[in-house]
């Protein structure tokens, strides 16, 4: 493991960088060489953290700051691992995370973890909240925007097209769904989630979901009168 | 101001978006007829999310996650049953508030048959904790609950029916009005049902509360003016809604208790609501029937 420079955060905790993901999911997971890897939306919270949302330790109670809705709530260890990198929850809570007395569910809580926006775990709910959410953010004339993250075979829970016909309509560019595609959906078919928020007018980017600069880029982008969506296609689930 | 109960919750509930930059109004088509100038005023804060249920409940919750305070609308069986996994995890879960207003009740759209009725609703929300519900039994009581309701933080029903009562009372969550005291037993009304009640009730030496409020259920309130450990409960939609807290308020007496409501059973008739009330055995006539029958049965045991 290469070790980064460590720097203290705001909050007084330690302060991580990428590379010191895959010992953090390991105090969970106990698994140092594989689970990092394995971790379909690892690449893709870092980057929103470490590069995209004004979001950080000091100002998660802001009005005006960006939010982070982690829909897909199961395997919240890269979050987790990102959320103690960051400075947001302390890396001692990453050991006996899912325990009676931790904070860290499989499931994150909101009301029990600082930084974690929703409690997740039941699959479409995160792209409905977060697109009232986004609602509300521009009836206050906040600029903020909403980002939230989908596994590709949540997209089978037919909330979400509730969801994304709507945010279409009614041009929510505050709003960007980021879909982790492992191509776990059991029905699934190729360029079926692109063309479907693109029938609904939404941007949409398709991106490698390993490479940092294209998620940047892409999850950076913001499209006057467009909620956005970058498919992030990563390395099939193994079966 | 009207004195139909569900145009007088969408004049309000308007009235409240003009009056309150935090107020924010889903809802989903219906009701809509009476919502198009306050959208034209406040596009931001009043959204028709179309036929999308599941949609409507998230959405406000995801409203109040970023501090407004969210009105969200349509008839109770869609708002409360078909999207009950939203409210418990939109609004419990994530802990914010917002206030569901669900019209129609039981038996509304008696026409309409099962699947705009919805019996159920408070029931269904009573399995969750914290949830102020109102069943207003008149139109100014559905203007105060509403606007107690959206003054407030927490989570609130407020439950928007056709029939109500001839003269409103003041809503006081927490708190049953005492309308009439008897030395027998203690009936407890819930909103509309308060005049078949008071009507089925003439000349039976009984206590009479009127709760508009269900809960929280005011049992500090049913014990006080408890004469005999016996208590009726005559709810307007799925009996027995309410009895547990009848039971929890008794537990330290031998009591009785009868719950009145509607039927369990789905009842494959069309009709007027006065039929259905018939049926459900909510109007004077099966009211008065059910309670001599409660006190005469309390009158021979004690015998």
């Amino acid at each position: 493991m290469t070790s980064t420079q460590t720097l203290r955060s705001p909050s007084g905790y330690d302060e991580h960088g990428y590379a010191d993901l895959p010992h953090l999911m390991s105090l969970m997971t106990g698994d140092e060489k594989h689970s990092a890897a394995a971790t379909s939306t690892l690449d893709v919270i870092w980057v929103l953290y470490d590069r995209v949302l004004d979001l950080t330790p000091d100002n998660v109670d802001d009005p005006r700051r960006d939010r982070f809705y982690l829909s897909k709530g199961h395997g919240p260890m890269a979050y987790y691992a990102t959320l103690a990198a960051k400075g947001f929850i302390p890396v001692e809570w990453l050991a006996g995370w899912a325990s009676y007395d931790s904070p860290l569910g499989h499931h994150p809580d909101r009301t029990l973890v600082p930084g974690v926006e929703i409690s997740s775990g039941s699959l479409g709910h995160g792209l409905p909240l977060a697109l009232g959410s986004a609602l509300g953010l521009r009836a206050q004339g906040l600029a903020a925007r909403v980002v939230v993250l989908l596994g590709d075979a949540e997209l089978d829970e037919g909330s979400n097209q509730e969801a994304v016909e709507l945010a279409g309509a009614l041009h929510l560019d505050g709003l960007t769904a980021v879909v982790v595609d492992n191509r776990s959906a059991t029905y699934g078919l190729p360029g079926r989630i692109e063309r479907r928020f693109a029938n609904e007018g939404w941007a949409v980017a398709s991106v490698d979901g390993r490479s940092h600069v294209e998620l940047e880029v892409a999850l950076a982008q913001r499209t006057p009168g467009q909620p956005s969506v970058v498919v992030a296609h990563v390395e099939e689930k193994s079966r | 101001m009207s004195p139909d109960p569900r145009l007088r919750f969408a004049r309000t509930a308007s009235a409240l978006v003009d009056e309150d930059l935090s107020v924010a109004l889903v809802y989903a088509e219906i009701s809509g007829q009476y919502f198009h100038e306050v959208e034209r005023r406040h596009p931001d804060r009043v959204v028709n999310v179309g036929i999308r249920e599941q949609l409507l409940v998230s959405a406000g919750a995801g409203l109040a996650l970023t501090g407004m305070r969210p009105v969200v609308h349509t008839f109770g069986s869609f708002l409360v049953e078909r999207a009950f996994e939203q409210i418990k995890l939109g609004f419990d879960h994530q802990d914010v508030g917002g206030v569901l207003v669900g019209s129609g009740g039981s038996y509304d759209n008696t026409g309409g048959g099962r699947t705009h009725q919805a019996p159920g609703d408070v029931a269904l929300l009573d399995t969750l904790p914290g949830w102020s519900i109102h069943v207003p039994g008149h139109a100014d009581e559905v203007e105060q609950a509403l606007r107690l309701a959206v003054a407030g933080a927490g989570r609130d029903y407020v439950r928007v029916v056709a029939q109500q009562n001839a003269r409103a009372h003041p809503v006081t969550p927490g708190r049953f009005r005492v309308l009439r005291t008897g030395s027998a037993a203690t009936v407890v009304a819930v909103g509309p049902m308060l005049d078949p009640v008071l009507e089925a009730a003439r000349g039976l030496d009984v206590t009479v509360l009127y709760a508009s409020t269900v809960r929280p259920f005011d049992t500090r309130g049913v014990r006080a003016v408890l004469r005999q450990p016996d208590v009726v409960l005559v709810e307007p939609y799925l009996a027995g809604t309410s009895a547990r807290l009848v039971n929890d308020a008794l537990t330290d007496l031998p009591h009785r208790v009868l719950s009145l409501g509607v039927r369990r059973e789905e009842l494959r008739r069309y009709g007027t609501p006065e039929d259905h009330l018939a049926a459900h055995g909510l109007d004077p006539l099966g009211l008065r029937r059910a309670i001599t029958g409660f006190l005469d049965a309390g009158d021979s045991s004690a015998a």
